[in-house]
């Protein structure tokens, strides 16, 4: 499948780009997650069409790439979920969320590694991963599903059938 | 500071005052001042990111005065005491100020390269007993003077890819990179090709070819030179030899005409490996692939190491004295105008002297050189690729070089050229000439170090040492006069160029008292204008601006436009 950035996108890009007049290279990470947010994830060809927005060479944008973990450079599941391991959720018991969003979504973590830490479901739906710590250590274990955020979870159902 | 003085600034460094100019680095002032800060990232050609710490000094400045406290005396020099700053400065990146002080002794500072090397060897593999770089190794060097000796890490190194071939002479071990982004730098600031980066920045930090690139640039071996560690190493030189086996000697590359200066590394006449030299009017410290990795064939098969005597058919191998004798007695006949000397550009000063004395001594009438024109690179390369073009002009007399060889090939088209010599040239492949034209002359001496079709034709046939086998001078394309120095014995019976034509105009009957190249390089001084009162040993590793040509190199004028901008030190 081709890369292709919308217009509607490119129009909003370039308006982030506007806000940072001293020097393009600035904009990487409002340009990258411009990016993940409307594909999903980063491609090879959405570093290389960033590089060439921002006048960069690929190699620094695929630097900023693979330094935050919030960028992915794989697919996600349709619902992407971020489990917090950092202390209090940990003790919380995260670790267990964990456990048991994997059993009910099917998802396998066994290939889970430092590079590749993202698990996805056999049918595409969710897709999984440790985060750190998302502020809100006195209601643990909190994890984020896209971009809702849901406190002491313990109803691991009543979650995911919101995003059935 | 006395007024005349204004631009240097006094800065005491480990309890001594030194005066630098203006601007200068910390650690370019400790280096004036003869004290070493060891240092990673930090490289004047390059810009100083300042990220591997290594080079963390103690630094103080004058104490500032409490409101209502009077201000420091100095003393009877002007200096003001310094109060030292509790926490370490890097040296590479801040430059000097009035009055500082500076303190590479102190327990500080070794604390903190202590604490450095630490942190660098913990996930630092110790394969050095098979690392190339040991020997020559900035880790190795500096664990010794500032390292611990124990480590106190005792969990797992981090595993990183090993063994990554990132161009086509280039191979990455990342668990020895240290993350200094020296090679980075250099390709993208000096050889304008970005494809290097770090990904996954963090623990596992790890050098990468942008994917689907290669480094494959002509100045890529150049980041080998640079990696303090053994993390880039070049194929052609990996696992041949070690270091400290090999004798290291001075000469210049003689590719083209820009002579870069180089180190030539050898042990027992075999040449291992050839590194950039620096030279800030030549070559800075690069030198390209092509040019380093051009000296394989000086121990090819093909070598010519005997003289050879046509006999007929065949060539027979012959001594010196018999190839030298028929040559003599073939040209004895001659008139000048029926002989034509084909010398080279690829010949030092003092070959092209003896040449010049030859063809005086047989009224040779037609002379000329072949000429290697190409494309220069915009970078060190210079569009000559003969390297002593200069010397032709300037000992040869010839104001053209290459304006008659057209005229000689029609000379012995039509017979009245009965005899040429061919000194370190291959007519049929560099100039054109074909075998059959050859074979219309009554004789063709050549001399040249490898086999080739021009000696196939020829009625003599001299082995002569390559360029790493002789020594001599030669004129880069800047004017600058250079030494060529002998870094090996050459083959068999081969003699150097200069030798060889000594030997053919004493068989000739032309006497000389010549022993030696020094000899030949005091006549050129007497002979030559432009050489009038110089020495052998004033032109230095070097070397010296002899005549001024107008031609620039284009890399050393960028550097010269980034060290004026303060981006690098130069």
């Amino acid at each position: 499948m081709s890369f292709a950035v919308p217009s509607d996108l490119e129009k909003e890009i370039d308006d982030r780009i506007t806000h940072y007049p001293v020097s393009k290279r600035s904009a990487v990470l409002p340009v990258l997650h411009a990016l993940q947010h409307h594909f999903g994830y980063i491609e090879e060809a959405a570093v290389e069409w960033a590089a060439a927005k921002l006048e960069l060479e690929p190699i620094q944008v695929l630097e900023v790439v693979t330094f935050y973990p919030g960028f992915r450079q794989s697919a996600p599941g349709k619902c992407h979920i971020r489990v917090c391991r950092t202390l209090s959720c940990a003790m919380a018991g995260s670790y267990e969320l964990m456990d048991k969003l994997c059993e009910k979504t099917g998802i396998d973590r066994s290939g889970v590694t430092h590079h590749d830490p993202i698990a996805v479901s056999a049918d595409g739906k969710f897709s999984i991963e440790f985060a750190e710590c998302l502020a809100s250590c006195g209601t643990g274990p909190v994890c984020l599903v896209n971009d809702d955020f849901h406190e002491a979870v313990s109803d691991v159902d009543g979650l995911l059938s919101q995003y059935q | 500071m006395s007024e005349e003085k204004s631009d240097l600034i006094d800065v005491q460094i480990n309890g001594e005052w030194h005066s630098f100019p203006k601007g200068t680095r910390m650690i370019e002032a400790c280096r004036q001042a003869g004290v070493e800060v060891p240092h990673y990232c930090y490289h004047p050609k390059l810009t100083s990111p300042g990220n591997c710490r290594m080079c963390l000094v103690e630094m103080g400045m004058p104490p500032r005065p409490r409101p209502g406290e009077d201000p420091p005396e100095p003393d009877e020099n002007g200096h003001l005491p310094i109060s030292w700053i509790p926490r370490p400065a890097i040296a590479c990146a801040n430059t000097i100020a009035p009055n500082m002080g500076i303190n590479t002794e102190s327990a500080m500072t070794e604390e903190c390269r202590k604490g450095v090397m630490e942190l660098l060897l913990a996930n630092h593999p110790l394969d050095c007993p098979i690392c190339d770089q040991a020997g020559e190794c900035s880790l190795q060097e500096f664990s010794v003077e500032h390292g611990k000796g124990e480590s106190r890490f005792r969990e797992q190194k981090v595993k990183k890819p090993k063994n990554v071939d990132v161009g086509p002479r280039i191979r990455l071990d990342d668990e020895r990179c240290i993350m200094c982004s020296r090679c980075i730098r250099f390709t993208d600031e000096i050889a304008d090709d970005p494809v290097l980066g770090f990904t996954d920045r963090g623990s596992h930090t790890v050098l990468t070819v942008y994917p689907g690139h290669e480094l494959a640039n002509n100045y890529s071996l150049n980041t080998v030179d640079i990696c303090p560690v053994g993390a880039l190493t070049s194929n052609d030189f990996r696992f041949q030899m070690r270091v400290w086996f090999m004798k290291e000697t001075k000469t210049i590359d003689v590719n083209c005409a820009t002579g870069a200066n180089v180190t030539v590394y050898s042990r027992e006449d075999k040449i291992y490996r050839i590194t950039p030299r620096q030279n800030n009017d030549v070559n800075s410290d690069w030198m390209p692939d092509s040019h380093r990795l051009n000296f394989h064939w000086i121990e090819s098969d093909a070598r010519l190491t005997d003289p050879l005597i046509c006999d007929g058919e065949n060539h027979r191998l012959a001594t010196w004295q018999e190839a030298l004798a028929t040559s003599a007695d073939k040209l004895a006949g001659l008139e000048g105008g029926e002989i034509a000397v084909i010398a080279s550009a690829r010949m030092t000063n003092e070959e092209l002297l003896m040449t010049n004395r030859l063809i005086k001594h047989l009224g040779a009438g037609h002379v000329d050189t072949v000429t290697r024109m190409g494309e220069a690179d915009g970078y060190l390369i210079s569009a000559d690729r003969n390297p002593n073009t200069n010397g032709v002009k300037l000992i040869l007399g010839l104001d053209d070089p290459g304006s008659q060889i057209e005229s000689i090939k029609e000379g012995i088209e039509q017979g009245r050229i009965k005899a040429v010599i061919a000194l370190q040239e291959n007519l049929v492949e560099d100039a054109d000439f074909s075998a059959e034209l050859l074979g219309k002359l009554d004789f063709l001496l050549t001399s040249y170090p490898l086999a080739n079709p021009t000696a196939d034709v020829a009625h003599v046939v001299l082995p002569s040492a390559g360029w790493a086998e002789k020594s001599g001078t030669m004129i880069n394309v800047t004017g600058r006069l250079q030494r060529l120095n002998k870094v090996i014995d050459g083959p068999g019976l081969t003699l150097e160029a200069w030798e060889i034509v000594r030997d053919l105009i004493q068989a000739t009957g032309g006497g000389n008292g010549i022993y030696s190249v020094t000899d030949i390089f005091t006549q050129l001084t007497q002979e030559v204008s432009e050489f009038e009162g110089l020495t052998w040993g004033q032109i230095g590793d070097l070397g010296i601006p002899l005549i001024e040509t107008g031609e620039t190199i284009p890399l050393l004028e960028r550097e010269k436009e980034r060290v004026a901008r303060g981006l690098i030190v130069g």
